[in-house]
Parts: C-alpha cells; sequence; structure tokens
C-alpha cells in the first residue's frame, strides 16, 4: 500500500502553471501516509497480541524454531540500509549527486539482500512443511497454527513494503540521475526516506514478537 | 467572508471556464480538482443507479410470498451487491469525494488541492476498484453472497466470488485514503490569507473531520480485508476457528473501521447541510463554534462505539455496558447540530428552493435515523431488533434519509456553480416531493415489520408481514419515480441555453463569488478574508 514516490508537486506547463512548490505540505501529506501505514500493520499487531495473551505457551514453542541468526543479520542489514538512506538525502544537500546516488544504491542493495535473507528463511520453513493450512501444521496445536500464520502474514506484508521501497527508490535513483531531485528539492527522496525507516521500524518490532518470543 | 479585494468577478470572467478544454483526454488526464469532483460525480450516479435498480428488484421479489421473481441466492447475491455498491461506491465517498473536490479548495480560496495529481490518482483506484468487485459479479463462482459486512467464517467458507469482492473494496478504501491525506494537507497549507481556522465555512470544516478518520479508520478495514483474503487464498488461520482464529476478532476489526465510516458518510452531509441552510434563511448560521466543535466530537467519540454492533455476538458484560454508554455519548453532538440548524431558521426568512427542501428533510430523516439509534444503543431493546428489518429501517433512515438527501440537496445546492446552468425549479420540487413520501412510506414501514420481528436478509416472509411488505414495496415505487425524475430533470438541465449569475441563491462563501462554473484557476486573484463566515449582506443577492 504505498504510493510514496507519488509526484507530489506539479510540473510546471500542466494545468496548474502557477503552483508552488510546498515543502511542508509535501512532507505533511507524507507524514499523514505513514501514519495510515501504522494503522495498517496495527490490525495485525492486535491479533498478535491477542493470540499471544491466549496462546502464550504455544507461541513461545513455536518461536525457538525461527533463525534468529538470520533474523538479527536482517535487522543490521535494515538498520545499515537506514543510514545510507540518510546519508543520500545529505549528499543531496550538500549537492554531491554521485555521493548521494551511490549511497541511495547501497540502500537498494541492502533491501534487496534483505529480501533475499528472507528469501531462504522462507523456504526453510516451507522445506519443513511449515507453511499456512500445511497438513503438518495443521497437525499442531492452535497457537502454534496462527503463530506461524501471523508470522507469514505479517512478515509477508512486511517484505512486500521493502520490495515497494526498492521499487521506488530506483525510480529516485533515476530522478537523482537526471536532475530532477537536487539539492534545493529534494522532498521526494527525503519522503522516500521516511517511508524507508518506517518499514525499519516495523521491523524492529517484528523482530523481538517473533524471533525473541522463545 | 463577503470582503474581498479585488473584483474577482470582473476579471475572471474573461478567463475560460474549466470545462474549456475539449477530448476525452483532457478528462481522464485532468489534475484540475473540479473535474475531478465532476468524474466522481458521474461515476457515483451511474453507481446509485445501479445499487437502486438491486434495491427494487429485492423489493419485488417481496411483493408476493415465495420464491417469484428469483432464487434465495440469487436474493443472497442482491443484497450482497446492493450494500457493497450504496456503502461503498456511493455513501460513503460521496459527498466527499464529488463536493468536497469540487468545492474544497474554492471555499478556502485556494487554486487546487495540494496534490493534484494523488487525487487524479485517486479516482482511478476508485474506479478499479468499482470495476473489481463488479465483476466479482460475472466471473468465478457466482456473486457475492455474504452481504456487505463480509463476516467470517462464512465468508472463508462460501465457494463465492468473494477474494475479488473483497478486493476492489481494499482498493476503494485507498482511494478513500488518498481523499483524506490530500484535503488534511490541503487545509493546513493552502487557506488563503485571511482565512483562518475559525473563518473557515463548515462544509470544509466537517470534510476536516471527515478526512481524519478516513485516514486514521480506514487502514484498519485495509488489513482487514486483506486478512480475509489471504484467508481465502492461503488459509492463514487469523479468523478460521477451524484453524484456531477468532471470528470476533474479525468483526472488532470491521466495525472498528465501518462504525467510524457511519461518521465518513454523515460528517460532510452535515457540512453540506450547514451550507444550504444558512443561504436559504438568509441568516448567519447559529453556533459556529458548536458545529466545529461537534464534527470532531463525532469524529472522535465516533471512533469509540464500533462494538455495538456486536451487542449479542458475545463480549464480556462490562465492554457492552461500556460501548452502549459510549454509544449514547455520540448522540449529544449530532443533536447540537439539529438544534443549531433549527436554531439558525428561527427568525431567517426562510425561502423553500429545492436545495432547502432535501436540506430540511435531511434534517427531518437524519432526526428518526438517530432517534432510532438510540433504540439500539439501549442493550435489552437492542436484542430484542438485532438483525431485523428495524435496523434496516434505521440505517437507511441515516445513510439515505441522512446522507442520500444531503447528497441529493447538495447537487440542488451547488449545481448552478458547477455547470452554469439551471434545472427546473418545479420538476425539482415534484421529484423531491415523490423521494420523500416514497422514502417515509418504504422506510418506516420498516421500522414496524422490524418491531413486528422481519428479520433481514431472508428473500422470503410469514403471512403476517404480508401487508407492510406491499406497502413498502409501494414506497419503492414513488421513491424511484422520484429519483428518476430527479435525475432527468439534472440531465436535461444540462441542456439548457441560459446561462445563470456567479450567485443565484445569495450564498456568502468563496464559491459564490467566482463564475459559474468556475475558470480553471479558480481566482484570478486571491481573495483576502476579513471577516468570519456566513457574514449576510442583504445586497449580495444578484437578478436571476
Amino acid at each position: 500500500m504505498s504510493v510514496s514516490a507519488e509526484p507530489q508537486t506539479a510540473d510546471p506547463g500542466s494545468e496548474h502553471a502557477g503552483e508552488h512548490r510546498d515543502y511542508v505540505g509535501a512532507k505533511l501529506g507524507m507524514w499523514i501516509f505513514v501514519f495510515t501505514e501504522l494503522i495498517l500493520f496495527g490490525g495485525l499487531f492486535v491479533a498478535y497480541g491477542m493470540y499471544r495473551s491466549m496462546h502464550a505457551h504455544d507461541f513461545h514453542k513455536a518461536s525457538g524454531e525461527l533463525n534468529l541468526t538470520l533474523g538479527v543479520i536482517n535487522t543490521v542489514v535494515l538498520l545499515t540500509s537506514s543510514l545510507t538512506m540518510v546519508l543520500s538525502i545529505v549528499a543531496i544537500r550538500l549537492q554531491r549527486k554521485r555521493q548521494s546516488m551511490l549511497f541511495l544504491a547501497c540502500t537498494m542493495l541492502l533491501g534487496a539482500i534483505f529480501l533475499v535473507n528472507k528469501f531462504f528463511e522462507w523456504k526453510a520453513k516451507f522445506r519443513h512443511g511449515v507453511y499456512p493450512g500445511s497438513e503438518h501444521l495443521m497437525a499442531r496445536p492452535p497457537g502454534e497454527r496462527l503463530f506461524f500464520g501471523l508470522y507469514f502474514g505479517m512478515t509477508g506484508l512486511h517484505g512486500l513494503h521493502v520490495t515497494v521501497g526498492v521499487v521506488v527508490m530506483s525510480v529516485m535513483l533515476a530522478l537523482l540521475a537526471r536532475n530532477r531531485i537536487h539539492h534545493s528539492d529534494f522532498i521526494k527522496l527525503e519522503n522516500t526516506g521516511l517511508y524507508w525507516h518506517l518499514v525499519d521500524i516495523i521491523w524492529i518490532f517484528l523482530l523481538p514478537l517473533f524471533y525473541l518470543a522463545a | 467572508m463577503s470582503t474581498v479585494v479585488a473584483p474577482i468577478a470582473g476579471v475572471s470572467t474573461s478567463e475560460p471556464n474549466f470545462y474549456a478544454r475539449k477530448g476525452i483526454a483532457s478528462w481522464l488526464l485532468t489534475t484540475d480538482h473540479k473535474r475531478i469532483g465532476i468524474l466522481y460525480l458521474t461515476s457515483m450516479m451511474t453507481f446509485f443507479l445501479v445499487g437502486m435498480t438491486f434495491g427494487v428488484f429485492m423489493r419485488l421479489e417481496h411483493l408476493s410470498m415465495g420464491p417469484t421473481i428469483m432464487k434465495p441466492t440469487t436474493y443472497n447475491a442482491l443484497f450482497t451487491l446492493h450494500g457493497v455498491m450504496m456503502i461503498f461506491l456511493f455513501v460513503i465517498p460521496g459527498l466527499s469525494a464529488v463536493f468536497g473536490n469540487f468545492f474544497l479548495p474554492i471555499m478556502i480560496g485556494a487554486k487546487d488541492v495540494a496534490f493534484p495529481r494523488l487525487n487524479l490518482l485517486s479516482w482511478y483506484l476508485f474506479m478499479t476498484g468499482a470495476t473489481v468487485s463488479l465483476s466479482s459479479l460475472f466471473t468465478g463462482s457466482g456473486p457475492p453472497d455474504t452481504g456487505w459486512s463480509f463476516y467470517v467464517p462464512y465468508s472463508v467458507r462460501t465457494g463465492t466470488n468473494v477474494t475479488m469482492a473483497v478486493f476492489g473494496v481494499f482498493l476503494i478504501g485507498f482511494s478513500s485514503i488518498i481523499t483524506g491525506l490530500n484535503f488534511i494537507t490541503t487545509m493546513h497549507r493552502l487557506r488563503t490569507k485571511g482565512m483562518n481556522w475559525m473563518r473557515m465555512p463548515l462544509f470544509p470544516w466537517a470534510l476536516y473531520a471527515t478526512a481524519w478518520v478516513q485516514v486514521l479508520a480506514t487502514p484498519i478495514l485495509g488489513i482487514t480485508l486483506l486478512l480475509v483474503m489471504l484467508e481465502r487464498l492461503f488459509h492463514l488461520g487469523i479468523f478460521d476457528p477451524s484453524i484456531g482464529g477468532d471470528p470476533i476478532l474479525y468483526q472488532h476489526l470491521f466495525w472498528t473501521y465501518s462504525h467510524p465510516a457511519v461518521y465518513i458518510m454523515i460528517l460532510p452531509a452535515m457540512g453540506a447541510i450547514s451550507e444550504i441552510i444558512p443561504t436559504f434563511a438568509h441568516r448567519t448560521i447559529f453556533g459556529y463554534r458548536a458545529i466545529v466543535l461537534s464534527s470532531m466530537g463525532i469524529a472522535a467519540i465516533g471512533s469509540l462505539v464500533w462494538a455495538h454492533h456486536m451487542f449479542t455476538s458475545g463480549m464480556s458484560e462490562f465492554a457492552i455496558v461500556v460501548f452502549s454508554l459510549l454509544t449514547f455519548l455520540v448522540s449529544i453532538p449530532s443533536a447540537i447540530k439539529v438544534f443549531n440548524w433549527v436554531a439558525t431558521l428561527y427568525k431567517g426568512s426562510v425561502e423553500l428552493r429545492s436545495p432547502m427542501l432535501f436540506a430540511l428533510a435531511f434534517v427531518f430523516l437524519f432526526s428518526i435515523g438517530g432517534l432510532t439509534g438510540l433504540f439500539q444503543g439501549a442493550l435489552a431493546v437492542n436484542v430484542h431488533v438485532h438483525d431485523t428489518y428495524f435496523i434496516v429501517g434505521h440505517f437507511h433512515y441515516v445513510m439515505f434519509g441522512g446522507t442520500g438527501f444531503a447528497f441529493f440537496a447538495a447537487l440542488h445546492y451547488w449545481y448552478p456553480k458547477m455547470f452554469g446552468r439551471m434545472y427546473s425549479e418545479r420538476t425539482a420540487i415534484v421529484a423531491f416531493v415523490h423521494i420523500f413520501v416514497g422514502f417515509n412510506l418504504l422506510y418506516f414501514t420498516f421500522l414496524i415489520l422490524g418491531l413486528q420481528g422481519m428479520p433481514r436478509r431472508y428473500y422470503d416472509h410469514l403471512p403476517r408481514f404480508h401487508t407492510g411488505h406491499i406497502w413498502a414495496t409501494i414506497g419503492s415505487w414513488i421513491m424511484v419515480a422520484g429519483l428518476l425524475l430527479m435525475v432527468a430533470n439534472l440531465v436535461r438541465g444540462l441542456f439548457r441555453k441560459t446561462t445563470v449569475p456567479a450567485n443565484p441563491w445569495g450564498g456568502v462563501t468563496l464559491e459564490w463569488t467566482v463564475p459559474s462554473p468556475p475558470p480553471t484557476e479558480n481566482f484570478a486573484v486571491l481573495p483576502v478574508i476579513t471577516e468570519r463566515a456566513y457574514t449576510f449582506n442583504p445586497a449580495a443577492k444578484e437578478p436571476a
């Protein structure tokens, strides 16, 4: 559910030629969008909280099966990508276009690494017969089924957000290359950054809820 | 509000109006908020007429007992699609997407909304969502038969095409979020000089309160519907009791959005009424500040009452009592508005033109809707009337008698501004009388049938309900005749030759200072506001 890259100021020459660029307005709009994303995930967090309080023991047990090492690696990867994202914005404000593009590319790469890790993690689970609706899972207690249902649902939705983020960043990279984002008009890049930090912070909550619940 | 520095009308009449650019592409790729408003209006009136047709068929089925013109499964599909279309494609987005888009920027003295392209995107999402949910009728294994609320576990088990309908609604919800986000930013950033918050007209204020509910509540619907889809496709188990999930959680999440959605429907309607009543009473609105605060109060308290839809679903006694109390509380700000509208009429010189008739009908019908709502907030009565026609009657009084009538009031009120033409006033009044009489015959009968015990969502009825059903069906004919006459009158008005002046009603908000229809840029020179809203000057009315 992301349109963070949606151009938020009209081009000169469109129907509203006299339009001014509104930095504060664009940022306000993005913050409201970030709120809606938080609430979107909020529904899932509510479900998690409710089922965990109902099936504390099952959640504890199922959580032990997740690969904590991969989870921690992914956390480090994502946190680092937030750093490179910020550096990219700082660089363009200092008129260092090449540096900004380089940092943005790093962020995309780290996002991709996160997704690859996630892929292998899911693949391993699938190989053990742990996926929603599997016979193996249906033979286990309801709490464990719910844990994995939530795990795949929440990390899946988060992964989708990471993917969207990477796609948006590739658009930003192109805009940087064409000087459509520059030191006096970088709100698109900054809003992409806001979105990326949101993706990051949601992961920071997912890690303890799933990997550290054991 | 009437004080404007530049002689705007004089300057901008030389400019072409916003219809000047021709061609399909100039409409489909437009970022002009007025054109997007017109796009929404045309699509929504179409959906309304389709939804109305579904309703007529349901009434016809009830004209006589036993299966007559349709099978039970067809009836189930009809009430589902009637609900989905009317609620998600007409009532929820109605006033804010059509009149909000068209008039919000003009009323606060701006040239457009804050994000014009996002605005166009929201229309495309709306249309895509509408297309997807409608195509669920014709594709897959049969039209969805769950009712518009998609309750689990049935919505997960049924073989019909629920996934697609749900996905369509998901997209429409996204479109609603974007509109809300856009309006909030617009009102924070683009109010013209001197237009401080307490000088803003009440329709923008209502849109502001609505936008916050849209932004904060709709994502809950998004995630809930997404989970229903995942449940159907991958058996995630969050809502499916056979896997371990809890259907009550679904109901909570669904109503956490869908009750605030009732306020998304009614708040802009109240805003439009707060514009129309002072204009036709030729008198400043009574209790401006109270109306503003009650809008925000409704938005806030209205977000905390969702579980009153679930009194019989199995919640703790304590939770039920708390939600009952909150439900009673939310009626206070609504009642404040009604008192203020009535007080505005007092000692005003009331002019009963067609928009005003619709507006007064709104106050009357919405009051019935609100009071029957209080019946259901009372726990003992709620259990008795749960899932009966009383509920159906109640929410039609609120949604149709409330939002629907306000939509038509706003349409008749702003029609000359939007199109620069005028409909036939006499025909409009004839149509209004039919709609009003038919409406009450149809839905008041529903209230009585409900108290007698007629359950909702049944394609058939027992002999003792038969007389009531016949009256209701006759009411539906009168109402539909009125609605068709109204639409025909409005369409015919477009082809009339005579143009209308900038201010045919003697309104004092900013939209009446620009030509009809407005120029592309709205204002040649942005107005500067020096007075509070609704300061009436008797000399302002131009000869019609």
